[in-house]
């Protein structure tokens, strides 16, 4: 089963969210974390994964971007108006690219009635995996999924500095999703646009995570329209209760969709988040909290029979 | 010569546009007849590619020179290629900079004269 944990607005707690229903979890069921928020992941920060230094473990994401042969191209301008995107331009009889600009559509290497397109790849980004917790960390994954005793696996993406393509590694990380018999929880970008997208679709339920304050709701709505595009099952975890008005309450009753968990506003979760602390160690009951979010999650997403023997 | 100068409206009175991938306008001016064109730039609203496309765009029309506030590194790079030479001017209808390029007060740039997306969120 996939959850994704995302919020239209940032700062909201989908961090704080993910990684603490994944440590509440990881006793009962396999758990997968997947950091999606490659232009700024931070999971890693509350989760201290080790990890993996093979070459498996740690992968480039690449874009196929094009490459002229300036002896074939006829200067037709077929390539640069199929681009989308600006990134080749066609002057004369000649062909000039922008790989920062390319999406790798591959369109103008298809269109080029020269042949005189082909495709060079461009690193982006990289997807790392490792072990939060394992008992020997460095264990190859199948094998320790095979053994009794495993920590949360653990993959996040991280997008290169200057590079403004997310999505081609937020599906990077997907990609990776493993346990059949588990629950992958997945840690989305803020807001609504494409890598908040490319992280959330084909989850089986969406936890948004919002507060109760103006822009919290603003932001909410936003983002209950995307799931609703999308099709996901979804509830609502409203952090810093108390904090604002009852409007993100009031928004939720009139659309019926279920507020799942209120993490009061205290201080001291800011406190011990600002350590890089985990939530369900300093304070316990937050965990027994979102074990009962799991169990609503599980109700609401129909009954998955692979997993009942691991789920207590 | 084919001049293009970026404008905020759409004839010689218009104020320059200091922007050039994200101008409202292109004025197209032939600097013999002083008969001009005036297009919308369909890149204002673009996320990115907007300098590239504005290039090519000027290239389509036949332009031999621009005049405009700031060019960022894609648009830079792309009228170099194409061959279109780069005048700034700053401020002044699309005449005043018409005239300035006439009298040759103005000298061409060549490079950026700001970073990406610096015309972004501008009105």
């Amino acid at each position: 089963m996939i959850v994704s944990v995302a919020s239209g607005k940032g700062g909201t707690g989908k961090t704080t969210v993910a990684v603490n229903l994944a440590l509440a979890l990881e006793d009962s069921v396999l758990v997968d974390f997947l950091d999606c928020d490659v232009e700024e992941p931070n999971a890693h920060l509350f989760l201290h994964p080790v990890l993996e230094t093979s070459e498996s473990a740690s992968e480039s994401v690449t874009l196929p971007v094009p490459v002229i042969d300036e002896s074939k191209c006829s200067g037709c301008g077929i390539c640069a108006e199929v681009c989308a995107f600006h990134a080749i331009l066609s002057f004369g009889n000649r062909a000039i690219t922008f790989p920062e600009l390319c999406h790798g559509c591959g369109g103008c290497a298809r269109f080029c009635p020269e042949g005189a397109i082909t495709e060079a790849a461009r690193e982006i980004g990289v997807v790392e995996a490792g072990w939060v917790g394992a008992p020997a960390a460095g264990v190859p994954r199948p094998a320790a999924e095979a053994g009794a005793v495993r920590g949360i696996g653990f993959i996040h993406g991280r997008v290169n500095i200057g590079t403004a393509l997310a999505p081609p590694v937020v599906k990077a990380v997907r990609s990776k999703a493993a346990p059949a018999n588990g629950v992958v929880i997945i840690d989305s970008p803020p807001g609504t646009s494409c890598p908040v997208v490319a992280s959330v679709k084909g989850s089986d339920y969406c936890i948004l995570v919002t507060e109760p304050t103006p822009f919290g709701l603003n932001d909410l709505m936003l983002a209950v329209d995307m799931v609703r595009e999308l099709g996901i099952p979804f509830g609502v975890v409203i952090n810093r209760a108390g904090l604002g008005d009852d409007k993100v309450a009031a928004f939720c009753r009139q659309e019926n969709i279920p507020v799942l968990l209120e993490i009061p506003f205290d201080r001291r979760f800011a406190a011990s988040y600002a350590r890089g602390g985990q939530l369900v160690r300093d304070f316990p009951e937050l965990g027994d909290a979102l074990r009962g979010l799991w169990r609503q999650i599980r109700a609401a997403a129909g009954p998955l029979p692979e997993e009942e023997e691991t789920l207590r | 010569m084919r001049i293009a100068v970026t404008a905020q409206g759409a004839d010689l009175d218009s104020a320059m546009d200091p922007r050039f991938g994200r101008c409202r306008n292109f004025v197209i001016v032939d600097s013999d007849s002083d008969k001009f064109e005036a297009f919308s730039n369909e890149s204002v609203m673009a996320s990115g590619g907007a300098g590239t496309q504005s290039a090519q765009f000027l290239v389509n029309k036949g332009v031999d020179a621009v005049v405009t506030g700031n060019v960022g590194p894609n648009a830079a790079r792309a009228l170099e290629a194409a061959g279109i030479k780069v005048y700034v001017a700053t401020s002044g209808t699309v005449r005043d900079a018409l005239q300035a390029y006439k009298e040759g007060r103005l000298s061409p740039v060549s490079g950026a004269t700001v970073d990406s997306h610096h015309g972004m969120g501008r009105r």
